[in-house]
C-alpha cells in the first residue's frame, strides 16, 4: 500500500451520516407522528429509496465503473434481486389467502 | 444485569451430561496434547494465522468433518428414537432439540464449510493464480464460520439448544413461544457465520474475474470453477436476504420489536418468505460447486472431455437464475392462492430442463470413455441415479395442488435427502478423494474408500427409501414418536437400520483417514489421476506460493493438453523471478474471538457487556484500516530448491517418482 492516499474519506463519512440521519427520519416519522399508515408508507418508503440511492453512489462504486458493460451488468443484477426480493415479497404476502 | 448462574449449565439429562464430560475430556486431552508435543507455537504460526488459500481450505475441511459427525450423531439418535413406536429414548422438547441441530449444522456448517474448503483449495490452483484475491479476508471468512460454528454447537450444553427447526418459523420461534435463550443462538450464531460465507462469496467472484492466468477466457475456465464463480454470485444475492431476516429476528426477540410477531401488526408469514428467499438459493449454493466436482471427476476418469461444455454453462447460469424464482414452492399451504402457486409450480419445474440437461451431459461424457472405477469414479456414478429419484420427486413437490398432500410428510424428508445427499455429500467425498493427494501428497485407501462407498450408498437408500413411502401413507415430518396403530413400525425400523449401516460407512470413512496418514505411500506423482486441469501440473502437497511459474492456458483441459504436447510443464533456472505472497494475520482469529465473545453476551442478553465488548470488534476494524503490511518476497534461491525436490529441471514433470 505504498499509495497510500491521506486523503479524508469526506464522501463516506457524509454518505454514513446522512444514512443514519435518513434512517432516524424514517424511524420517528414511524414512532412519533401521528399520521395515516398510508401516509407513513409512502413517506419512508420515498426516504428508502433516496437512502438507497446515495448509498449507490457513495459506497457503491457507482461512478467509478472500469468499463460500461461491467456496470450494466451490476445495475441488472440489482435491479433483478431488488424486484425478485421486494416485488416478490409484496406478491406473496397480499395475494390469496395471505392476504387476510 | 440479572444473570441467572445456575441456569447458563444445562443440567438433569443424562445424554447432555454424557456430551459434557466427554467435551471437558476432549478439550483437556487436546490441551494437554498440544502442550505435550510443544505444538501451540506451530499451530498459531502454520495454521491459525495463515493466510494460504489451501491451508484454510484444509481447515474448512477438518470443521466440515467434525461438523458431519455431531450432525450425523444428532440424525442417529432421531432414528433411534423413532426406530419402534412410543419409544421413550428422547423426550419431545429434546427431539425436537435436535432435528434442529441435525438441520442447521449438516447444510450450514458441514455442506458449506466442506464446498467452500474444496474451492478453497482447489479454485486457485485451477486457474493457475497464488492464492485468492483477498487472502487476509479468506482468513477472516473462515474464523467468523468458525466462531458461529463454535457458538451454536455449545448450545445444547450451555443455555439451551434452539428447538424451532432449521427453518424457526415464526410465530414458533418468536420470544411469545420460544422464551428460553435457545432460538437466539440460532440467531446470533448463524449471522455470525453467515457473515463469513458473504465474504467468501465476494472473494471468490473477485478471484475468478481478475486473476485466471494468462490465456484462461472464461470459456476455458474448467467446470468447476464457473460453477464456483457463479454459486458466489449467488451468495452475494442471497445471503444478504438471511442478514436482514436474522436482524429482524434478533430485534423480535431481544429488543422487542414486531417484524415476525402475529400482535401488534407483525407478519409471521414475512419471516417463511424472507427465510426461503434465502434458503431456496442456498439450496443451489450447496449443490452447484458439487456439480462442477462431479464434472471433473467423471471427466478425468472417463478420460474425455466433459460433454457440452457451453450447454453445461447455461444450464448453471439457468440454474442460478431460476433459483431464485422458486422460493414459494416451500410454503405453497400458505395458500397465496392460484396465481402465485401456479407461477411458482412452473418456475420451479422449469429448474428440471437445465439440470437434466447436465445429467444427459455427464451421461455422455462417459458414453465411449475408458472409465477407471477409482473411489472417486464410484460416488459420481452413484450420484446420477441417487440424485435423479430426489429430482423426480422434486417435480412431483413442485406440482402446488398435489403438494397439498406431500407437505410437511417424510416423503419431502425423503426428498431433500434424496437431493442433498446424492448431490452434497456424495460429492465432497468424491471430491475428497480425488484432491486428496493434492492437499496431503498420499492418496486415501481406495480398498477402505470402496468400503466406505458401499456401506454409505446402501445405508443411505435403506434409511430414505422408506421414507417416501412412510410419508406417502401419511407420517408427519419432526413427530417425535407415533403410535403401534398406524402401522408405520417395520417401515421406520428399516429405516433405522439403515441408518446404522450408514454411520459404518462414515466409521470406514473416518478409519481410512486414520490408516492412510499412518501407512499410505507418500512416493506418488504430483498427477496421480493422469488428470486435466491446472492443479495437478504443480507439486503435491503444494507448495506455499503454488505455481513457480504461471502456466499459459491454450484451451479447455490446459494440463491434459501441456501433458499431450509436451508443452509449459519445464522449468528453467532463468524462468524463476521472486514472488510477492501476503503476510500471515493473528488479526482474523481475534476478530473470531470477539465475535465469539460479543455473540454469547448477546445470546445471553447481556446487553451491556455485549456493548462493551463489541469495541473489540470495532477495534479490530479501525486496526485492519492502518495495517499497511505489503507481504513479503520469496527468493529465487528458495523457489529453486523447492521446486528441485519434486521436478527435475529443465526436465518433464515427474510421472513416477518411484
Amino acid at each position: 500500500m505504498e499509495k497510500s492516499t491521506e486523503r479524508f474519506p469526506l464522501a463516506h463519512v457524509f454518505g454514513f451520516v446522512l444514512s443514519l440521519v435518513l434512517t432516524f427520519v424514517a424511524a420517528w416519522v414511524a414512532l412519533e407522528m401521528n399520521l395515516s399508515f398510508t401516509i407513513v408508507m409512502w413517506i419512508i418508503g420515498t426516504l428508502a429509496i433516496i437512502q438507497a440511492g446515495l448509498q449507490l453512489f457513495m459506497f457503491m462504486h457507482m461512478t467509478e465503473g472500469e468499463d460500461g458493460k461491467v456496470n450494466i451488468i451490476n445495475i441488472a443484477f440489482m435491479v433483478f434481486c431488488a424486484v425478485v426480493i421486494v416485488v416478490g415479497s409484496i406478491w406473496v404476502l397480499t395475494s390469496g389467502h395471505a392476504a387476510h | 444485569m440479572g444473570i441467572k448462574w445456575d441456569e447458563i449449565l444445562i443440567t438433569g439429562d443424562p445424554i447432555i451430561l454424557g456430551s459434557q464430560i466427554a467435551i471437558l475430556l476432549t478439550t483437556l486431552g487436546i490441551i494437554g496434547g498440544l502442550t505435550y508435543l510443544k505444538k501451540w507455537t506451530w499451530l498459531w504460526r502454520e495454521w491459525i494465522t495463515t493466510v494460504d488459500h489451501k491451508r484454510i481450505g484444509i481447515m474448512y475441511i477438518v470443521a466440515a468433518v467434525l461438523m458431519f459427525f455431531r450432525g450425523g450423531m444428532d440424525g442417529l439418535m432421531m432414528k433411534a428414537q423413532t426406530s419402534r413406536p412410543e419409544m421413550s429414548f428422547l423426550d419431545a422438547q429434546h427431539y425436537n432439540e435436535v432435528f434442529t441441530a441435525h438441520g442447521v449444522i449438516m447444510i450450514l456448517f458441514m455442506a458449506m464449510p466442506f464446498l467452500i474448503g474444496l474451492m478453497n483449495v482447489v479454485i486457485p490452483l485451477q486457474i493457475g493464480a497464488r492464492d485468492v484475491a483477498f487472502p487476509q479476508l479468506n482468513a477472516l471468512s473462515f474464523w467468523l464460520f468458525f466462531s458461529g460454528a463454535m457458538l451454536f454447537n455449545i448450545a445444547f450444553v450451555v443455555g439451551g439448544a434452539p428447538d424451532a427447526g432449521w427453518t424457526s418459523y415464526f410465530p414458533l420461534a418468536g420470544k411469545e413461544f420460544s422464551p428460553g435463550i435457545g432460538n437466539n443462538y440460532y440467531a446470533i450464531s448463524l449471522q455470525i457465520a453467515g457473515l463469513g460465507t458473504l465474504m467468501t462469496g465476494i472473494n471468490f467472484i473477485v478471484t475468478i474475474l481478475k486473476m485466471r492466468t494468462k490465456g484462461m477466457t472464461l470459456m476455458r475456465m474448467p467446470m468447476f470453477t464457473w460453477t464456483t464463480l457463479i454459486t458466489s454470485v449467488i451468495i452475494v444475492a442471497a445471503f444478504p436476504i438471511f442478514t436482514v431476516a436474522l436482524a429482524l429476528m434478533t430485534f423480535d426477540r431481544l429488543y422487542g420489536t414486531h417484524f415476525f410477531t402475529v400482535a401488534a401488526g407483525g407478519s409471521d408469514m414475512l419471516w417463511a418468505n424472507l427465510f426461503w428467499l434465502w434458503g431456496h438459493p442456498e439450496v443451489y449454493i450447496v449443490i452447484l460447486p458439487a456439480f462442477g466436482m462431479f464434472s471433473e471427476i467423471i471427466s478425468t476418469f472417463s478420460r474425455k472431455q466433459l460433454y457440452g461444455y457451453k450447454s453445461m454453462v447455461v444450464s448453471i447460469v439457468a440454474i442460478a437464475v431460476l433459483s431464485m424464482l422458486v422460493w414459494v414452492h416451500h410454503f405453497y399451504t400458505m395458500g397465496s392462492g392460484a396465481l402465485v402457486n401456479s407461477f411458482f409450480s412452473i418456475t420451479t419445474m422449469m429448474i428440471a430442463v437445465p439440470t437434466g440437461v447436465k445429467m444427459f451431459n455427464w451421461l455422455f461424457t462417459m458414453r465411449k470413455g475408458r472409465i477407471k472405477m477409482t473411489t472417486a469414479m464410484l460416488w459420481s456414478l452413484a450420484f446420477v441415479p441417487n440424485f435423479v429419484i430426489g429430482g423426480v420427486t422434486g417435480v412431483m413437490l413442485a406440482m402446488g395442488a398435489a403438494d397439498y398432500q406431500y407437505h410437511n410428510t417424510l416423503f419431502l424428508v425423503a426428498h431433500f435427502h434424496y437431493v442433498l445427499i446424492p448431490g452434497v455429500v456424495f460429492a465432497v467425498f468424491a471430491g475428497l478423494y480425488y484432491w486428496w493427494p493434492k492437499m496431503f501428497g498420499f492418496m486415501l485407501n481406495e480398498k477402505l474408500g470402496k468400503w466406505h462407498f458401499w456401506l454409505f450408498v446402501i445405508g443411505f437408500n435403506v434409511t430414505f427409501m422408506p421414507m417416501f413411502f412412510l410419508g406417502l401413507n401419511g407420517a408427519v415430518r419432526r413427530a417425535y414418536t407415533f403410535s403401534a396403530e398406524s402401522g408405520f413400525a417395520p417401515l421406520f425400523l428399516l429405516s433405522a437400520i439403515g441408518s446404522v449401516i450408514l454411520a459404518a460407512g462414515f466409521a470406514v470413512f473416518c478409519y481410512n483417514i486414520y490408516w492412510s496418514i499412518r501407512y499410505a505411500d507418500r512416493n506418488i506423482s504430483s498427477d496421480p489421476w493422469d488428470a486435466r486441469t491446472l492443479e495437478w501440473a504443480t507439486a503435491s502437497p503444494v507448495q506455499h506460493y503454488n505455481f513457480a511459474k504461471l502456466p499459459e492456458v491454450k484451451s479447455l483441459d490446459a494440463f491434459w493438453y501441456m501433458k499431450k504436447d509436451n508443452e509449459g510443464l519445464t522449468l528453467k533456472d532463468e524462468e524463476i523471478e521472486e514472488i510477492h505472497m501476503p503476510s500471515n494475520s493473528g488479526l482474523p482469529f481475534l476478530m473470531c474471538v470477539a465475535f465469539g465473545i460479543v455473540g454469547f453476551f448477546l445470546i445471553f442478553e447481556w446487553h451491556l457487556l455485549a456493548a462493551i465488548s463489541a469495541v473489540l470488534i470495532i477495534a479490530g476494524l479501525i486496526y485492519r484500516s492502518f495495517d499497511y503490511n505489503d507481504g513479503y518476497h520469496i527468493h529465487k534461491d528458495e523457489i529453486k530448491k523447492t521446486e528441485g525436490a519434486w521436478r527435475k529441471m529443465e526436465g518433464k514433470v515427474n510421472n513416477h517418482v518411484s
